[in-house]
């Protein structure tokens, strides 16, 4: 797996230091988004919709504007008009305009003197509302006699004749599908369905926000992007963005869900109509739950030939996915090319469609789209698998992707590590454990892109040789240490030598969110450019010193040497004596660098898991699970576990318990955790990884980012492993106590 | 509606202040005596991000009201370590037990409290023990095996000190 | 010239052509390129586009060079969690 022409024999790259946010961490120190206070600060409560649609005929707020202590009421009326596009969207999601589009949207908001009456002030506020029909189902929502929620919705993709909620259209693929599957000696076509999850974040939305009649304003806020807050919310408002200033807190986890806005503007909305007071707005979890995130549901088609020795001769998908009231939402341009992105095939069609729903507007979740598309696609493998009794890693191995393949989407894979992957999944005691009675085992394999992407960071050295990096990425899952490994490394100083600090939207220029995996790649690799920067500067004083040429002298192990043969003999100087000299020998010594990153490599995983399931009731234990996920180089070991054990987890919630439930009013019907189940300690088991490191290229220590690709893996592996403990497929996600057991009963007539 | 005068100690430090009836002692920690670290992730005792103590016993604050913690001692993460970390704080930063870090709080008072019930829990009772504090970041994990470890330090001072 | 492929359904905007060349040394010359030979094309790259030049994912980069002989894929703007 090692390759010749990528760095290896680190000192501290690979190592597993403490991380530097941790102490604030285990204390309670760590200052996260509800956590600011300021003096004067008001708080703030939102009214809802509690209607899936309905016009809204009247706002009157005048009976909690009478009680003592409530300083401003906000509507939409409030609001600048005029936006277009998805600024527009981003308007009508933080505030109804004329109509409420999903149970959970927001219609109003008040700011009072403290949080219980801004609740009381809230319930007093009367809204009128003229109920409309309604659609929340995928499919339902294409069915003929199914209301046009949202016409003209459709973009220049959608061709004439399809239903009046279908936003966007989608085609691609290559080679001959009906031959490919006239090739085949077994053809088989379902459908699959995944329902829509939340991130689930533990930490709801918190912002604190303050705007003066000046326009200039302030947010500290839980955020994985400040630059996409400050953007949106200074859209939003009609504010100029260098005149909102956003701080991030420490952020309570993200998962795509942290990288738009919601109630954010509100904050400042509220704070203008209150004289410039500071105002407080914390989401409930109901609110979260009903108004934030949640990702798309989906229904796939999916067809797939295949020869009795494995091979896969065609594949064939047709997508329906629904991201809520708003258009671009669902990630179906994202689902449809993850869909074979782990194979070679030499047919291929790819089709899609975005449905609109009254439910939430979605958000970015974790590799969104790959989830889903895996499941139908890895599922349908599976199932041709178990038919031919073939073995799913074999079948794997003989299709799979690799270093120059054509991907499912068109581009040539460069160096990726899909098959080493499945080797190692092979190779693992766990595909070898005998099963017991009621027990099976699912495998599948998962892709995320990964991203690069707008990013901006500085570094400064200290008097005393230490260095601070300033980046732009909110740390969620330990970013601050493996950028801090790597920039260490390559000045060559200790760890502890190194401080990473998120900085606020005055400090960098614009960075895109911590999202695609991209935090430690592309600020990593940012600021390792400023690092080169730095040492190339303190090079140059170093020569000016002994009176030689710059490019005669090297920087290693944390000190200045003279090199090459007309250098002179010079003793080291180190960085700690550069430092301590700089503001005499030309000033500050800083470095600092810009890119829209490119050279992100592609991230492949293969799981592995063994289920019990309990043919009484229906409930599936997962008795033992592996992931195996390529990291390019695993900077900071733990972080990169964390990662792939945290998405498998997610997976794993995703397969077996997490839905968005309605019911026929269109109403949430589990916007709790008591009944949205996310994954409890006693659920799962250990969660045993496997890194594999095949260098990206392009990335100076061979990063690819790992955050993502975990959580695609899980949907079809479970509900394979189900399958081969009970024989029954399911085929619709949750794999639930009662829908298992419903299959099984049915199974047995 | 008037408010209702409490006084208790927190931390071992005596407190008073003036709660609204309806305030949980979740709010009256983090508004009223600037106790942030206990967090809210739900408000409905599903998270456990709230977990404290009173009187020795594990509670999610959210559940609680602040006037029912008159007279009360009261635990939170603030008071968890003394001049060093507690072993719990410690191992959680060792094994990297945490990732976004916001269900660390409670997670370390509600382990705290087993390990005073149980030196030695075995993984399925660390897991049950644990099953009402929510982490979406780590899969669970290296929170146990953090847990464990601390637990065997835990054994292992106890012990020498004996 | 290098050969921009385009995905199935967006053949329609371009006289049903599956490679449309252009001459452009960077991703934004391709993009301007491809909307002047086809207007048609026009709100596809304006709901934004992200592409593939020799097997390099390029999210949103319009400086990103492009080879007279380079394989170009258009992709959806692609979002990350």
């Amino acid at each position: 797996m090692a390759r010749d022409d990528v760095k290896t024999g680190y000192k501290l790259i690979g190592t597993r230091p403490n991380r530097p946010d941790g102490l604030d961490k285990v204390t309670g120190r760590a200052r996260y988004g509800a956590d600011f206070s300021l003096p004067g600060m008001l708080w703030a409560a939102v009214v809802r919709s509690p209607h899936a649609h309905a016009r809204i005929v009247k706002i009157d707020a005048s009976k909690a504007l009478a009680l003592e202590g409530v300083k401003a009421v906000v509507t939409r009326a409030d609001l600048p008009t005029g936006l277009t596009g998805e600024d527009l969207n981003l308007q009508d999601n933080t505030l109804a305009g004329d109509r409420a589009l999903y149970d959970g949207h927001a219609v109003a908001a008040v700011a009072a003197t403290s949080q219980l009456l801004a609740q009381d002030a809230a319930r007093l506020i009367e809204v009128e509302y003229e109920v409309l029909p309604h659609v929340t189902d995928v499919d339902a929502a294409i069915a003929p006699d199914a209301p046009v929620i949202r016409p003209g919705v459709a973009d220049y993709s959608v061709p004439e004749g399809m239903h009046g909620n279908v936003a966007r259209y989608m085609e691609f693929g290559h080679g001959d599908v009906e031959a490919g599957f006239a090739a085949a000696d077994v053809v088989r076509e379902h459908t699959y369905r995944t329902e829509a999850t939340h991130q689930g974040y533990i930490e709801p939305h918190a912002a604190v926000g303050q705007l003066g009649e000046d326009g200039r304003g302030e947010m500290w806020v839980c955020t994985q992007g400040h630059w996409y807050i400050r953007r949106m919310s200074a859209a939003v408002l009609g504010i100029e963005a260098a005149n909102l200033r956003v701080t991030p807190s420490e952020i309570g986890g993200g998962f795509g869900g942290k990288t738009t806005i919601f109630m954010e503007p509100l904050t400042l909305a509220l704070s203008k109509k209150a004289g410039g007071r500071p105002v407080k707005l914390v989401m409930s979890r109901s609110e979260v739950l009903r108004a934030t995130g949640p990702t798309a549901s989906a229904s796939m088609d999916v067809k797939i030939g295949m020869k009795k020795d494995g091979t896969i001769t065609a594949g064939q998908v047709y997508f329906r996915m629904q991201g809520g009231a708003f258009p671009g939402m669902s990630p179906i341009g994202e689902a449809l090319p993850c869909a074979f992105a782990c194979y070679d095939i030499p047919a291929l069609k790819h089709e899609g469609i975005e449905i609109i729903t009254n439910r939430p507007k979605a958000a970015a979740y974790r590799a969104p789209g790959s989830p889903m598309a895996a499941f139908a696609v890895e599922s349908m493998i599976d199932e041709l698998c178990r038919e031919l009794n073939l073995d799913p890693i074999e079948v794997r191995l003989k299709n799979g992707a690799k270093n120059g393949s054509k991907s499912s989407y068109g581009p040539v894979y460069d160096v990726i590590g899909l098959q080493e992957t499945l080797q190692a999944a092979r190779a693992h005691p766990n595909y070898s454990i005998p099963l017991g009675p009621n027990q099976g085992r699912g495998v599948a394999s998962g892709f995320w892109f990964n991203h690069g992407g707008e990013t901006s960071v500085s570094l400064a050295i200290g008097e005393d040789g230490t260095a601070t990096v300033s980046v732009g990425t909110p740390d969620i899952g330990g970013s601050r240490a493996s950028i801090g490994l790597m920039v260490a490394e390559h000045l060559g100083i200790p760890y502890e030598n190194v401080r990473v600090n998120v900085v606020e939207t005055g400090a960098l220029g614009v960075n895109e969110p911590t999202h695609g995996s991209r935090a430690t790649f592309a600020s990593g690799k940012a600021a390792i450019e400023a690092a080169n920067q730095a040492i190339r500067e303190m090079c140059r004083r170093a020569a000016a010193e002994w009176g030689i040429e710059p490019e005669a002298v090297e920087w290693r192990d944390g000190a200045a040497h003279p090199a090459g043969p007309n250098a002179g003999k010079h003793p080291p100087m180190t960085i700690g004596e550069i430092g301590a000299k700089m503001g005499s020998t030309g000033g500050p010594i800083s470095g600092h660098h810009e890119v829209t990153a490119g050279g992100y490599g592609a991230s492949f995983g293969t799981h592995v898991v063994d289920v019990e399931v309990d043919p009484e009731t229906g409930r599936t234990t997962v008795l033992r699970y592996l992931v195996v996920q390529d990291a390019g180089t695993a900077i900071h070991p733990a972080y990169v576990e964390g990662q792939y054990q945290g998405g498998a987890a997610q997976g794993i919630g995703w397969a077996l318990n997490e839905e968005y439930i309605y019911g026929p009013d269109g109403r949430l019907q589990n916007p709790v955790f008591l009944d949205y189940r996310i994954p409890v300690a006693s659920d799962l088991p250990m969660i045993d990884t496997v890194i594999i490191e095949v260098p990206n290229p392009g990335h100076p220590y061979g990063v690819r980012g790992v955050g993502e690709t975990g959580i695609t893996p899980p949907l079809p592996a479970i509900a394979s492993a189900i399958a081969g403990a009970t024989g029954v497929r399911i085929r619709s996600l949750p794999c639930s106590p009662p829908k298992v057991l419903a299959a099984i009963k049915a199974a047995k007539g | 509606m008037s408010k209702i005068h409490v006084t208790a100690t927190v931390n071992g430090d005596p407190v008073e202040f003036l709660a609204d009836p309806r305030e949980t002692l979740l709010d009256a920690l983090r508004n009223h005596l600037d106790l942030t670290g206990t967090k809210e992730g739900c408000g409905t005792g599903d998270c456990g991000a709230c977990s404290v103590t009173v009187d020795g016993t594990l509670v999610c604050s959210c559940l609680m009201l602040a006037a029912e913690a008159n007279g009360k001692r009261v635990e939170t993460i603030e008071g968890m370590a003394k001049e060093e970390l507690h072993p719990l704080q410690r191992k959680f930063i060792e094994h990297a037990a945490l990732q976004c870090g916001f269900c660390t709080p409670g997670i370390l008072v509600a382990a705290k409290a087993l390990l005073e019930r149980n030196p030695d829990p075995t993984d399925t009772e660390i897991r049950y023990w644990l099953a009402g504090n929510l982490c979406r970041c780590t899969g669970y994990d290296k929170i146990v095996r953090a847990v464990q470890d601390a637990a065997a330090e835990m054994r292992q001072d106890h012990r020498g000190a004996a | 010239m290098a050969r921009v492929h385009l995905w199935a359904s967006l053949r329609r905007f371009a006289e049903g052509q599956e490679v449309v060349e252009v001459e452009a040394a960077t991703v934004g010359q391709m993009l301007d390129a491809l909307v002047k030979a086809h207007p048609g094309l026009a709100p596809a790259v304006a709901a934004g586009l992200s592409v593939a030049v020799d097997g390099e994912v390029i999210a949103n980069n319009r400086a990103a060079p492009v080879k007279p002989d380079s394989e170009v894929y258009l992709l959806q703007r692609l979002k990350g969690g």
